[in-house]
């Protein structure tokens, strides 16, 4: 039975870049940045490419909201293999509200039967769109999605996948983490489902894909034709970088470490 | 003028760079200390599709350019010179001939289990008698009706043992020179085709080199390469294309030398202060970084030329002379600023210098180079 995913794929720093405030302390310095899709959105294309070809086949439908630099991370989703892109034209500052009331209509729009987004963006570490989009969808929603482990040898392939979906498309089961390890949620579909990073080993963009990529449509929209109000209800007013971390110390034995931690660190 | 890359070759590049991050960076020295070739890894990069870049799509390959093979080797040679060699040898040399002067079966024969890297391509045109004159070979191919007998050997051939097609030179009219020159497609398992493995290289040692041999192998005429007597012709093209590769991996090379550089110049204290501050070693990081920069300019204006169809024997020529020696060099100055660890296989700079010493030779030598250049320079 064919099925329909929606995806996201957020254009964030590479962790690699140094990241510096800017002089105004309102920002980072974007010059010498490189960008990357965010690791967690890669995580949510690999596992909708994967459920489509379990079941018979079906659409990935990738979508990224910002400026036409988006379409870099569009155009490597749809190397991995995705159907066709959406382009969510805006400029400016942009906060979770913005970017889950653009997927609410994106989808209230294409009715995927599940949406696969990152569980956060390595940029500003927020963790909140996909939540909201549930909400304002009432669709139910699994966060974290994740395996025990996935060192992807031959034998975690064979593991039970942690997006395992009902012959008859109707539950989606998924394994999450949580604080104490791993639970199994059965969720009703449609739902919203959040990646975490064990979740898979994202595919490479083989060549050959790229080059298929650059033929697949990319879908022109704003939030003002998706009838979403952009204006931010966040604004940043400062940024700093974290206290430098003083150097470490040597204690002689088990005894001092006791006592600098109970004493000292108050900490047990 | 724009000089960012094209977003489908930046996609290329990103995609070999993860590779290698994964699956290269730490494997490198190992596979150089042991002579190991990585026939796995190898395999990886044709399901990438890097080891069939130029291929059309219609036989299962990327379809892309000579941009993005010099794009894809320079990647791969900042993790390792070896495994450069091996996808710029296989994408330029073998595969290439095939691509551009095979007929339609032979392409359709051939072609789709180069592209995935499922068989590897070979390229004899060196022999132990002839090198920089390679018009000089000895080989002969006798036409006995519709097959041809080859007697001869081959010298250095790059995926000499792990190859499993083989593009051959081999003289056919030799009183015309080099216009009685004719190549053949051979097969591993041809009977009096054997191939001897070379080892002990100072450099590019997990790539595979080879002697070939050959006995009386007999060859069908529909394994005749392009025309009968064209081969040299056919042969100095696909130098040219090969020449903007060797560049390419010269300069990922020069890059890698640069990157690690840096690394050691903060990192390392002398006479209480990073050797990074002292103006010697500031010299020789500017000295490397502005060669490699410019070398990689005239790489990739070479393959622009290249995929835009205008000549670009000159500037391929140009590009490789100057992106070796400015590897060796930078690789060179590396190992200095390394002083005696760089001396070691502890750090990987000793390393890249025995690699970069071979672009100075292969696919002909910088003396050879200047030959070309001033050729072209002064024809009429
Ligand atoms: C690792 C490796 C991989 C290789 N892979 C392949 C391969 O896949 N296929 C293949 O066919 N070959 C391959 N070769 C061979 C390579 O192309 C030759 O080694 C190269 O062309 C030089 O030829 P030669 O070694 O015979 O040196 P020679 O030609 O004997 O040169 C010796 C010296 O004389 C100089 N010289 C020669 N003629 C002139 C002249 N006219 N003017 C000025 N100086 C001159 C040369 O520059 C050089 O300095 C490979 C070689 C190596 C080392
Ligand atoms: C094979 C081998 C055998 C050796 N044998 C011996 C031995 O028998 N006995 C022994 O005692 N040692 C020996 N050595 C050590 C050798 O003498 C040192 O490696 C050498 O003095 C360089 O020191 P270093 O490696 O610490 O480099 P560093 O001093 O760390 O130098 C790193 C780089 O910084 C540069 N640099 C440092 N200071 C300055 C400065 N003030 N201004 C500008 N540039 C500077 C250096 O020139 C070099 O390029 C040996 C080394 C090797 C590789």
């Amino acid at each position: 039975m064919p099925i329909k995913i929606l995806v996201t794929a957020k254009r964030v720093e590479d962790y690699e870049s140094k990241i510096k405030v800017n002089a105004q302390g309102n920002g980072i310095v974007l010059e010498g940045l490189k960008y990357k899709i965010n690791p967690f959105d890669e995580i949510g294309v690999e596992e909708a490419l994967r459920l489509v070809a379990k079941h018979g086949g079906g659409e990935v439908v990738v979508a990224s909201v910002g400026t036409k630099d988006v379409h870099e991370q569009l155009r490597h989703a749809l190397a991995m293999g995705a159907t066709r892109a959406i382009w969510v034209n805006h400029a400016g500052p942009l906060d979770q509200m913005t970017v889950a009331g653009c997927l609410q209509k994106l989808i209230e729009k294409e009715k995927p039967d599940l949406a696969i987004l990152g569980k956060q963006a390595i940029d500003d570490d927020q963790n909140q769109v996909g939540q909201y989009l549930a909400e304002w969808l009432g669709w139910s929603q699994a966060t974290f999605a994740s395996k025990e482990e996935s060192l992807e040898s031959e034998a975690e392939k064979s593991k039970t996948p942690a997006l395992q979906l009902s012959a008859d498309a109707k539950t989606l089961t998924v394994i999450r983490e949580v604080d104490g390890g791993l639970e199994t949620l059965e969720c009703s579909m449609p739902c919203v489902v959040t990646t975490d990073l064990r979740l898979n080993q994202p595919r490479y963009a083989s060549l050959p894909g790229i080059m298929k990529a650059k033929s697949k449509p990319i879908e022109e929209h704003t939030p003002a034709t998706l009838g979403v109000d952009a204006t931010p209800k966040i604004t940043v007013t400062k940024m700093e970088h974290p206290p430098a971390r003083k150097a470490g110390i040597k204690v002689p034995d088990v005894a001092t470490l006791m006592d600098k931690l109970k004493n000292e660190a108050k900490v047990i | 003028m724009d000089f960012e890359l094209p977003e489908d070759v930046k996609a290329l590049q990103a995609t070999i760079r993860d590779f290698c991050e994964r699956r290269v960076k730490d494997k490198a020295r190992e596979w150089d200390a042991a002579e190991k070739f990585p026939l796995e890894i190898v395999r990886e990069l044709g399901q990438l599709g890097a080891m069939g870049i130029r291929i059309d799509e219609s036989f299962g390959g990327a379809g892309m350019g000579s941009l993005a093979v010099a794009v894809a080797v320079e990647e791969v040679a900042r993790y390792d010179g070896s495994l450069a060699l091996t996808v710029a040898s296989h994408n330029g040399l073998g595969t290439s001939h095939i691509r551009v002067f095979g007929n339609d079966a032979q392409k359709r024969r051939y072609l789709p289990k180069l592209a995935t890297a499922e068989s590897l391509g070979a390229w004899g045109l060196t022999e132990p008698g002839s090198g920089s004159d390679a018009a000089g070979m000895k080989t002969t191919a006798v036409r006995r009706g519709d097959t041809w007998v080859l007697n001869g050997a081959k010298m250095f051939i790059t995926q000499g043992t792990v190859g499993d097609v083989f593009v051959v030179l081999a003289v056919t009219s030799p009183e015309k020179k080099q216009k009685g020159i004719t190549a053949f497609i051979l097969e591993k398992g041809y009977r009096g085709f054997s191939q001897r493995s070379i080892h002990g290289k100072l450099g590019m040692r997990s790539s595979d080199t080879a002697e070939l041999i050959l006995e009386n192998v007999e060859v069908p005429d529909s394994q005749r390469l392009g025309e009968i007597d064209h081969g040299f012709i056919d042969t100095m093209k696909i130098l040219d294309g090969g020449r903007i590769t060797i560049g390419a991996l010269s300069v990922g090379l020069g890059a890698a030398a640069v990157r690690e550089s840096i690394r050691y110049a903060r990192d390392r204290s002398a006479f209480g202060q990073p050797i990074g501050d002292f103006q010697a070693i500031r010299w020789m990081l500017a000295d490397m970084q502005t060669e490699t920069d410019a070398a990689r300019m005239l790489v990739y204006r070479s393959a622009a030329l290249a995929d835009a169809g205008r000549p670009y024997t000159r500037e391929a020529s140009i590009a490789k002379l100057f992106a070796s020696e400015a590897a060796t060099r930078a690789c060179n100055k590396a190992v200095q600023i390394h002083g005696g660890y760089g001396y070691t296989r502890e750090f990987p700079v000793e390393r890249y210098l025995r690699d970069a010493k071979l672009c100075e030779i292969g696919e002909g030598t910088s003396e050879i180079q200047r030959s070309i250049i001033a050729r072209e320079l002064l024809k009429g």
